[in-house]
């Protein structure tokens, strides 16, 4: 709550709206015990009396009434019709979309055709309808407006209650003895309240104005009563003459409805749970870099060498170090694994290489990545543009979020090759279609004019390696691309890309969780904890012999085929928060060897050719090897 | 041996394409007529490829969406009708997405409250005291209780799945997936409090993955599903050591071993079958390096082979 009000008050368009609306508002709460005039008391010898006049602060209308109280009394009612009606649209309309939404099928199916045809008939139409269906009088305005609205409601709480319906947690209410009334009211109702909430402060200023509308026709409030459409419509014989009549409801209609659309969309965004973690400002096209220190002077020795990369997550005043200090080289046809659990920074890592990294609120603060002796971190944008995809190129985890759904995949992979080379079109599609086969996907031809939904999740992940070997890359960035596939496809997939870098001399950096993965593709592995290498060295050494006790145990966790059944092995607690590091070795918390100077101070990587350990008790049959 | 549970000839059709007034326009065959025994305090291991049918099989066991065909039997019992409630009581379910089994906007003891009030009608003072004791059981401290789903990592999240599960005070629970979104380190916990909890409780489990590993290191018995169907069932340490189909021999080959060369386990570009367009005889026939002419027009059943093995093969292997 107090983190919405803070969100609420940085918006000062929002701010000044809900200013003015809380005066308008406290104003019209006040009226009866105001000093004021009579409202509805003719007195016909001061008629059209202008503002400012004696007694009169706004004057007179064309019966002599004093426009001020008019002015007053009118906009309680306005406010008061208007917050009605928006209630009670949004009460009848939410329930009708959470009933549509939950129960799905042919229920929601009538139900929302019903609403179509209401929506059919233009607003102001239905609503005239209804007046006159019912007779001119405030009552029947509100209702009218309130139900002109009720569709507009229905859809948007209909579509937000489909979405949660089908969510694990409503399944489960259901299995925990809870019938369709409860689980409308208790687990969807409460989900969908800030978007009710969001729907009504964008609509109750539109619904003032609706009413007003009526009541400015003559079918709303009646004479003598006052509101702010009626007094509009009564000066309207007086326009030329004495304007100041039509100008006083005029500007408050005004100020109320404009007050309360800049808070209502305050309110809105405020709200979004977007806005908070900061989605809603479009991300640069490459990673902010802010190095403190001078950058480290390359080139190393390899097709790509990260070089004491540190990229971190700045929200608000905190920082999160996802990567620390890392290193890494991959030489040209040498498949290099990064392993390492969810929040170690391996993706981070992956991604800042190319600058990928979402910014805000990614910031690389720190090291560089050569390629041919250039730095990438801190190059231009038309430079990264102009490797990403052709140098290096990368391989997500889900296929089905990195292809354009609406493109044929041949043409896609057009695209990928026409955006770095210049290639007549009976070319390209030669082209795609060849590197198609290069993946091994049966029928190129016809497969090249397939949308990506019309493929399974191994074909996808076969198109997206394609796409990646489009423009023959040096390196490959593969970011699990087999967590998401079923067993039998992975070791197609795995095989696929074991073969490419043998006959093409590609590099590959590949991330994974998976030993059992990195067993079988890698050269080489290094393994990293809350956003470090804690351990590095050829796959072989690594599986036979590791030597930091985080590699040991969690290679000790991971159940293999054939051992058949047991306790397995866990490491008790959970990997740190990297807003929080402690000082030391990040996994001295769970870790059996600990002692007292290993939380004291950072822990140095220690370097023996290939292989590398930060650890100052390393499992004892290393300790040779790394001292 | 008493049953747990008893699945007879259970099957799923989901109608596709349905308008609003008239018959679909097609049908998707997701679990086919399949009959499974399991017994008390058995873990029984059910693996798969996505799409095989095993979590429709699943839905279908705790009364989440009714079966097309055939019955489910609990402790001798016959549950007709799918009704959710009347299920909760007996068999529970533990969900692969910790975090979004979760009502994001209720406290952790409003969630686990709601079986005891509902399934078991306990009054209040009561409840507390049960649902402390169930808190304690799967390791969390007690003031968690009062903070929001957001707060907890998917391993706790996934801890108060269970905590959930055991307050229906149900003896079967089916556990689908229950630790493939979590991380290796904190999959291992997971697995082991689930071993603790069954020998305390007394607990049935089916337990689905598409990991091979991991259930072999939990199950007594493995059933092996493929196109909706099961293709072979039979004692964990034995079924991949020793399959007799094709289709788990190919499961178990394909499982990423440290130490094995990669070898790509089948020919390259093989096509699964279409689920709105099933081939007439054995579904992995077109995958099938054994497979005849019988093959691709005979489906074959569920068979006696070996002593509690049983394989749905024309050819099966050797043991």
């Amino acid at each position: 709550m107090m983190q919405f009000l803070r969100l609420l008050a940085r918006n000062q368009l929002a701010l000044v709206g809900g200013v003015v609306l809380a005066f308008v508002v406290i104003l019209s709460v006040l009226t009866p015990v105001l000093p004021l005039q009579a409202p509805d008391v003719t007195n016909t010898a001061d008629r059209f009396l202008p503002p400012f006049s004696e007694g009169h602060l706004l004057g007179t209308d064309h019966l002599g009434r004093d426009l001020l109280s008019r002015l007053l009394w009118g906009t309680r009612l306005s406010l008061a019709v208007g917050f009605c009606a928006a209630v009670a649209a949004a009460v009848i309309g939410s329930t009708i979309g959470i009933v549509a939404g939950y129960f799905g099928g042919r229920t929601d199916n009538i139900i929302m055709r019903l609403v179509d045809m209401l929506m059919a008939f233009p607003y102001i139409l239905l609503a005239l309808a209804i007046v006159a269906a019912l007779g001119p009088g405030l009552l029947n305005a509100l209702i009218a407006v309130a139900a002109v609205n009720v569709p507009f409601f229905a859809r948007n709480i209909r579509g937000i209650t489909v979405g949660i319906a089908h969510k694990e947690f409503v399944d489960a209410a259901k299995l925990a003895g809870m019938g369709h009334g409860r689980i409308l009211v208790s687990e969807i109702l409460p989900n969908v309240v800030p978007v009710i909430v969001i729907a009504m402060s964008t609509t109750i200023g539109w619904m003032i104005l609706e009413t007003a509308g009526l009541s400015f026709l003559g079918l709303g409030s009646q004479p003598p009563q006052a509101d702010l459409g009626s007094m509009l419509g009564e000066a309207r014989s007086a326009l030329i003459t004495n304007p100041h009549t039509s100008v006083v409801p005029g500007v408050m209609i005004f100020l109320i409805v404009m007050s309360i659309n800049l808070l209502g969309d305050g309110v809105r965004d405020a709200l979004d749970p977007r806005l908070r973690s900061g989605a809603l400002t479009r991300p640069r096209p490459a990673t902010m870099v802010a190095r403190k220190d001078t950058p480290p002077k390359g080139p190393g020795r390899g097709v790509l060498d990260v070089v004491d990369l540190e990229t971190q997550f700045h929200v608000g005043k905190r920082v999160y170090r996802a990567v620390n200090q890392v290193n890494l080289t991959i030489a040209p046809g040498e498949c290099l694994g990064v392993i390492g659990e969810s929040g170690s920074g391996k993706s981070v890592t992956a991604l800042s290489v190319m600058g990928l990294v979402a910014s805000p609120p990614g910031v690389i603060t720190g090291g560089a990545v050569f390629h041919e002796g250039k730095d990438l971190v801190g190059a231009r944008y038309e430079t990264l543009r102009k490797l990403r995809g052709d140098k290096v190129a990368y391989i997500f985890q889900d296929p089905l979020a990195t292809l354009h759904p609406l493109m044929k995949v041949g043409d896609q992979l057009a695209e990928a090759i026409s955006v770095h080379h210049k290639v007549g079109r009976a070319e390209l599609r030669k082209r795609a279609i060849e590197l198609l086969k290069s993946v091994r996907i049966p029928n190129a031809e016809s497969r090249a004019d397939s949308y990506p939904h019309e493929m399974s999740g191994g074909m996808r992940q076969r198109v997206s390696i394609a796409m990646a070997l489009a423009n023959e890359p040096e390196v490959i960035i593969a970011d699990e691309p087999t967590t998401a596939l079923d067993v039998t496809v992975q070791a197609q997939v795995l095989s696929l890309l074991d073969d490419l870098r043998r006959e093409r001399g590609v590099a590959i950096l590949f991330i994974t969780h998976d030993f059992g993965v990195v067993a079988q593709l890698c050269d080489r592995v290094a393994v990293m904890y809350a956003g470090r290498i804690v351990e590095e060295g050829t796959t072989d050494e690594i599986l036979a012999r590791p030597a930091h006790p985080y590699t040991k145990r969690l290679m000790e966790c991971v159940p293999e085929l054939g051992e058949g059944r047991r306790e397995l092995a866990a490491i008790p607690g959970l990997p740190p928060a990297v807003d929080k590091l402690p000082p030391g070795c990040a996994f001295a918390p769970r870790c059996h060897k600990a002692r007292e100077e290993c939380s004291a101070a950072p822990v140095e990587l220690k370097k023996d050719g290939t292989r590398g350990v930060r650890c100052l008790y390393p499992e004892a049959d290393v300790v040779e090897v790394t001292a | 041996m008493t049953l747990a549970l008893r699945l007879e000839n259970l099957s799923k059709t989901f109608a596709v394409g349905k308008p609003l007034i008239g018959p679909p326009k097609a049908h998707v065959r997701a679990v086919r007529p399949l009959s499974l025994e399991v017994a008390e305090g058995e873990t029984l291991g059910i693996v798969g490829e996505s799409g095989c049918g095993k979590s429709t099989l699943a839905r279908m066991l705790v009364g989440l969406i009714p079966p097309s065909t055939g019955s489910i039997e609990i402790e001798g019992k016959a549950l007709d009708n799918a009704d959710p409630a009347a299920f909760g009581k007996l068999i529970q379910y533990v969900f692969q997405d910790p975090i979004s089994s979760l009502n994001p906007r209720k406290p952790i003891r409003k969630i686990l409250e709601v079986p005891l009030k509902r399934l078991h009608g306990m009054p209040a003072a009561e409840r507390d005291k049960r649902i402390r004791e169930i808190f304690d059981s799967v390791n969390l401290r007690e003031e968690f209780l009062d903070r929001y789903p957001h707060e907890f990592s998917g391993g706790q999240a996934q801890r108060i799945g269970i905590a959930r599960g055991l307050a229906a005070n149900a003896r079967i629970l089916v556990l689908d997936e229950p630790v493939s979104a979590l991380d290796v380190s904190v999959q291992a916990q997971v697995l082991n409090l689930l071993a603790r909890l069954k020998a305390e409780y007394g607990l049935t489990y089916l337990f689905i993955s598409h990991d091979l590993a991991v259930v072999e290191a939990v199950s007594d018995r493995v059933a092996v599903m493929y196109f909706g169907a099961v293709v072979e069932v039979g004692r964990a340490d034995r079924v991949f050591a020793a399959p007799r189909h094709p289709y788990t021999n190919l499961l178990a080959g394909s499982a990423p071993v440290v130490g094995r060369p990669l070898t790509p386990p089948e020919a390259k570009g093989t096509e699964l079958p279409d689920p709105l367009n099933p081939p007439p005889g054995c579904a992995f026939a077109a995958r099938c390096p054994r497979a005849s002419d019988i093959c691709r027009k005979e489906d074959p059943a569920l068979t006696k082979m070996g002593e509690d093995q049983f394989a749905a093969c024309h050819h099966p292997l050797d043991p």
